[in-house]
């Protein structure tokens, strides 16, 4: 595969830390390191999912790709073009082509605003669409998302929060974006209601060739809808593989910890499989541990994990790892 | 074995301004000494309410709780005073919430809200309470527990916190330990550690759990028997190989096909429910499911299905046509659907 040809983004030692209030006379200055030294590339028309535990900064690798928040240094290399060297207003046009889809329905929706109001409101701002013909495109994307086309002048309220997921959705595909980043898309919903959101994606990638960011904590829903996935800890990359490779093929002993984690349902398989229980919780990215970042918990930690930070390096085609003992 | 609870045909009702929300309606079903019960349903099922219905922590009005019996260890619970059932709960049975933030008192120590069980139902006294207290958090496996026992709730991370409100739940050795979505806030491997530390507890001490939660996943591992409940209604139960492989109930099957796996096969499809749980004011004369069901057939829509053996004694399942189902046939109905 030439993947030159076919990268839509390139995210390059990306690095995010937030600064923690300065304390009366202390000279030196706090972080929080929320992404450290990240880097990934996308296809196009693919899926990469971005899987980890809370405070890991998937989130924060998501918002920053988009220069909701700025990052503190490396490079994010949309088509060639580097958005974070970008201004505001160069980077305004950018943005049409790539949109987000956020975690919460209830907060993600202007209570105030009907859904014609919402979904027209990226049309308002990017193109010199007639109020006919934004609201004949308002229509247009209701119906692709599968909700009733009469519904422009409803409320958010009035909507369950699948429903409302689809209207986040509509949304994000006003433009036409190339890119879509999914912020835990599905998380607030019930398990059937899932599974509706997560087939639409599917065929809106389908039939519009979309391209996504699938951020989740759901390992099995994550694995399910990419085609690659990254690993992420502590603000680092961990591992990242083909879904399959990194289901039948793990290498960093915390994906092996993760994927036995999560839950089977199947009563032979899940009694009859060895789980890795990790121990302890997840340090705090105000102070990480010195070394490899998985230290403290890792089953396999020796004196080097301790001493040097272990190079994110290629293994096979495709499979990166970030591990002394692979 | 012995049976530890017995209830029969359990209503809850909430009367409120928009009419009267039917939240559970008339579920029956028997706990055994020592059993692990999964009571899996999404929001709104009526999973929360019925264990909240059994300690009588529902407020009433608007709350309205009726039953046959709820017959706990000897007594009907519905039937005890105030005093007599605050005597029931954290006594012998135990509660722990979904959010350990919100349940947890932030002004107070956690060695002090866990001491406070012990005097107000074992008689203890303060320094008697303290030691326990300290056993307690250690055998939870809270690290440097006699330091711990001193910190407010706000310097314990979520894990710890939960594991706080187990040792809480287990100070007076509940015959009954309620698990209301524990794990749901938690990450995974944290997930993994609660999982493991309840199990072991409930073997330990010979206690019944009862977990409530949305997660087929969880219980595959932990059940012995399953309620899937529906609209307030249980839709099917069994243990949980009969819930797992010989799966009746289209609602139970369109859980399991909704729910992607971590060893599924490239190129699978997740088979979703269509349409959306229904409002629980004014009940539908038929099924509950019948909007959403891909088997539905006319006799669904005038007559409710009861629950009825299907197969082996045990496994029941409320469905007029549970004969013909299984996840083949749901795979066909949907793919034609669509």
């Amino acid at each position: 595969m030439n993947v030159e040809r076919n990268t839509l983004l390139r995210v390059q030692n990306l690095k995010k830390y937030f600064p923690v209030s300065r304390q009366l006379f202390r000279t030196q200055r706090r972080y929080v390191i929320a992404v450290d030294d990240v880097s990934f590339d996308v296809l196009k028309g693919e899926t990469l999912g971005l899987v980890g535990e809370t405070g890991c900064g998937k989130t924060t690798v998501a918002r920053t790709i988009l220069q909701l928040y700025r990052p503190t240094s490396g490079r994010v290399l949309f088509d060639g073009v580097d958005l974070a060297s970008l201004q505001e207003n160069d980077l305004r046009k950018m943005r049409s082509r790539m949109q987000m889809i956020f975690q919460d329905p209830y907060a993600s929706l202007n209570p105030r605003m009907t859904v014609g109001a919402i979904i027209s409101a990226p049309l308002d701002v990017h193109t010199a669409l007639t109020q006919k013909e934004k609201r004949e495109r308002v229509q247009e994307l209701l119906k692709l998302v599968g909700l009733n086309p009469d519904f422009v002048n409803r409320y958010p309220h009035e909507f369950s929060g699948g429903q409302r997921q689809r209207i986040g959705i509509a949304r994000a595909l006003a433009l036409n974006p190339d890119l879509v980043i999914c912020d835990e898309p599905i998380s607030s919903l019930d398990v059937s209601i899932q599974a509706q959101v997560v087939n639409l994606l599917e065929e809106l990638q389908d039939k519009l060739g979309l391209t996504y960011i699938f951020v989740a904590h759901d390992l099995s829903m994550v694995r399910h809808i990419s085609d690659r996935m990254v690993v992420m800890y502590l603000g680092k990359v961990m591992e990242l593989a083909d879904r399959n490779e990194i289901y039948l093929h793990p290498l960093h002993p915390y994906t092996r910890a993760l994927m036995s984690a999560v839950p089977i349902p199947d009563p032979d398989k899940a009694r009859n499989r060895k789980r890795i229980i990790l121990k302890g919780d997840i340090p705090s990215p105000l102070n990480p541990p010195h070394g490899c970042n998985f230290n403290t918990r890792c089953p396999m930690a020796a004196e080097r994990c301790f001493q040097e930070d272990p190079e994110y390096r290629e293994i096979q085609p495709g499979h990166w790892v970030a591990c002394h003992f692979v | 074995m012995e049976t530890l609870m017995r209830i029969k045909e359990l209503h809850t009702r909430f009367h409120t301004q928009d009419g009267t929300v039917n939240a559970v309606n008339g579920i029956s079903y028997t706990m055994q000494a020592g059993e692990v019960l999964g009571v899996v349903g999404e929001s709104g099922c009526g999973k929360s309410v019925h264990a909240l219905s059994i300690l009588r922590l529902i407020q009433i009005p608007p709350g309205e709780i009726d039953a046959r019996e709820v017959w706990f260890n000897g007594k009907d619970l519905l039937k005890l005073n105030d005093k007599e059932i605050r005597q029931v709960r954290g006594r012998e049975i135990a509660m722990v919430f979904q959010d350990p933030m919100s349940s947890l008192n932030p002004v107070y120590t956690v060695g002090f809200q866990i001491s406070e069980a012990l005097m107000l139902h074992k008689g203890m006294n303060k320094t008697q309470a303290r030691e326990r207290a300290l056993e307690l958090l250690n055998l939870v496996g809270i690290p440097e527990a006699s330091k711990r026992l001193d910190n407010y709730p706000h310097q314990f991370s979520g894990g710890m916190r939960q594991r706080a409100m187990i040792a809480m739940a287990l100070s007076c050795e509940p015959k009954l330990l309620i698990a209301d979505e524990p794990t749901t806030a938690l990450d995974v491997t944290i997930q993994a550690q609660i999982i493991e530390l309840v199990m072991r507890l409930q073997e330990e001490l010979g206690m019944a759990v009862m977990w409530i939660t949305h997660d087929l996943g969880i219980m595959a591992e932990m059940a012995q028997n399953i309620n899937v409940m529906y609209a307030g209604f249980i839709i099917e139960r069994g243990n949980v190989h009969e819930i797992y492989h010989q799966t009746r109930h289209p609602y139970t099957l369109g859980l399991l096909g909704s729910l992607p796996r971590i060893d599924e096969a490239p190129g699978t499809k997740l088979i979703s429910i269509p349409g959306l749980p229904p409002d629980l004011i004014g009940l539908p004369v038929g099924c509950p499911f019948y909007a959403r069901c891909a088997f539905r057939v006319e006799r669904c829509l005038s007559e409710r299905p009861q629950l009825e053996e299907a197969g082996s004694p045990g496994h029941t399942v409320a469905c007029w046509r549970w004969k013909e189902i299984d996840a083949e046939a749901l795979r066909k109905a949907a793919g034609g659907a669509q």
